[in-house]
């Protein structure tokens, strides 16, 4: 049976990307937030999955608004990376594992979460800076193949956290069932608080931040209780991408440990933050 | 459903037509189906900007672009002006937006500085000290 070995919380602002892109990480409006990187970065390079799935949404890139799928899941063998409109990240294309997404597509529409399937899909910066958070130097290819697990957090209403938590769960349960004894690393991508438009754009919550990030650990579900309302006061119109996080923690255990944590303000015009969980027992 | 008290701030409350049960927060743009629904054309038109074709098509004729996407008057009048306020209330998203503004070289500080009225430096600025607070 295939096992989650851990799970990576990280906002996936395009503004990241573009330093790495652009060798800007020493430059002092971005050294400490890759700094932060650093131990979760090593911890990952030790710890390598034989398969991720990547929980994000898109952004006007793979998909527009002709269709807004409130969960989809990508079936393909490869994914390309999306040019975005000033040329694409240089990063190499997305190696899928069609079995696993199968296999997923199944469990979870027997569990009654019915999925949209993707059998192409471009991935934008949503699914790949947080491929670069992990492996800031893939060379010409990823660590290992990863599948897209997409959410729509863009057009109101989205899933309630309730239902994300509930689908990481079912997620869990999946990968668990699948035959082969393979490990799996998930992501949960987004946030942390920001908003981009309005009289209040700029927003930044540090305290719901700093909760998010120690309850995401120790109490799920109590964030799973909050209401889109609650999500877009507390944390901005975009912080409520923080669903997403919810997907991957409900795929781990109850009990998790952490590896590491790091908050950092600004990435652009949000609270970039990264948390990183080891689902092993403890004695392993 | 409990409903999150809502913090009375800002100025521009935007989706008026807030759905069933739904409470709008000022200065906070809500993207929801109606607007999706107002804004769908013009929404298109800046996705098919990821294209150099496309962009090059555009700033040869805006308006030809724009009446070829069946643009609103209002919502052609917007983005003829960079009116981007106005391209949010109607019906843009503001990833959607972010398309055209990347075309004029701009950033999302630019807009944050546009939509607060603090303009792109005190913007930057406030950001870089921590962000914006509520209250
Ligand atoms: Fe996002």
């Amino acid at each position: 049976m295939a096992e989650v070995i851990w799970g990576l919380a990280t906002s996936h602002v395009p503004s990241i990307g573009a330093a790495m892109d652009r060798g800007k990480t020493d430059d002092p409006n971005w050294k400490a937030l890759f700094d932060g990187y650093a131990p979760a970065r090593a911890w990952l390079a030790e710890h390598r999955p034989d398969v991720a799935i990547v929980v994000y949404n898109d952004h006007a890139n793979g998909i527009d608004l002709d269709f807004v799928p409130t969960f989809g899941l990508g079936t393909a063998e490869r994914y390309e990376v999306a040019d975005e409109g000033f040329g694409r990240r240089p990063v190499p294309d997305v190696v899928g594992h069609p079995e696993l997404s199968l296999h997923l597509v199944e469990s979870l529409v027997d569990e009654e979460f019915d999925l949209t399937v993707f059998q192409e899909l471009q991935v934008d910066h949503g699914f790949t800076v947080p491929l670069s958070v992990w492996t800031p130097d893939p060379g010409d290819q990823w660590p290992c193949p990863v599948i897209p697990l997409l959410v729509n957090v863009i057009q109101y209403p989205q899933p309630t956290a309730a239902r994300c938590y509930a689908l990481g769960r079912a997620l869990g349960r999946a990968i668990r069932s699948y035959p082969e004894d393979i490990t799996v690393g998930v992501l949960g991508t987004g946030g942390m608080s920001h908003q981009l438009a309005g009289a209040r754009a700029g927003f930044i919550n540090p305290d719901f931040d700093h909760m998010w990030m120690e309850t995401i650990r120790t109490d799920p579900a109590r964030l799973a209780r909050l209401t889109r309302e609650e999500l877009i006061t507390q944390a901005g119109s975009e912080g409520i991408e923080l669903i997403m996080w919810l997907v991957m923690r409900g795929a781990m255990d109850e009990q998790v440990t952490e590896v590491h944590s790091d908050y950092f303000v600004p990435a652009s015009n949000t609270a970039a933050g990264i948390a990183l969980f080891d689902n092993r027992p403890p004695s392993a | 459903m409990t409903r999150a008290p809502v913090r009375e701030r800002g100025t521009t409350a935007m989706s008026t037509d807030a759905g069933p049960g739904r409470r709008d927060l000022p200065g906070t743009p809500v993207f929801d189906g109606d607007s999706s629904r107002r804004g769908l054309r013009m929404n298109k038109l800046f996705m098919s900007l990821r294209h150099a074709d496309a962009r090059q098509r555009f700033l040869a004729d805006e308006a030809a672009y724009c009446r070829e996407f069946g643009l609103t008057a209002e919502q052609e009048r917007a983005v003829l002006g960079r009116d981007w306020q106005a391209m949010i209330d109607l019906g843009g998203s503001i990833f959607y937006v972010y398309k055209l503004a990347m075309i004029d070289g701009r950033s999302m500080q630019y807009l944050g500085g546009v939509f607060t009225g603090m303009g792109e430096e005190d913007f930057l600025a406030a950001m870089r000290a921590g962000g914006r607070r509520d209250g």
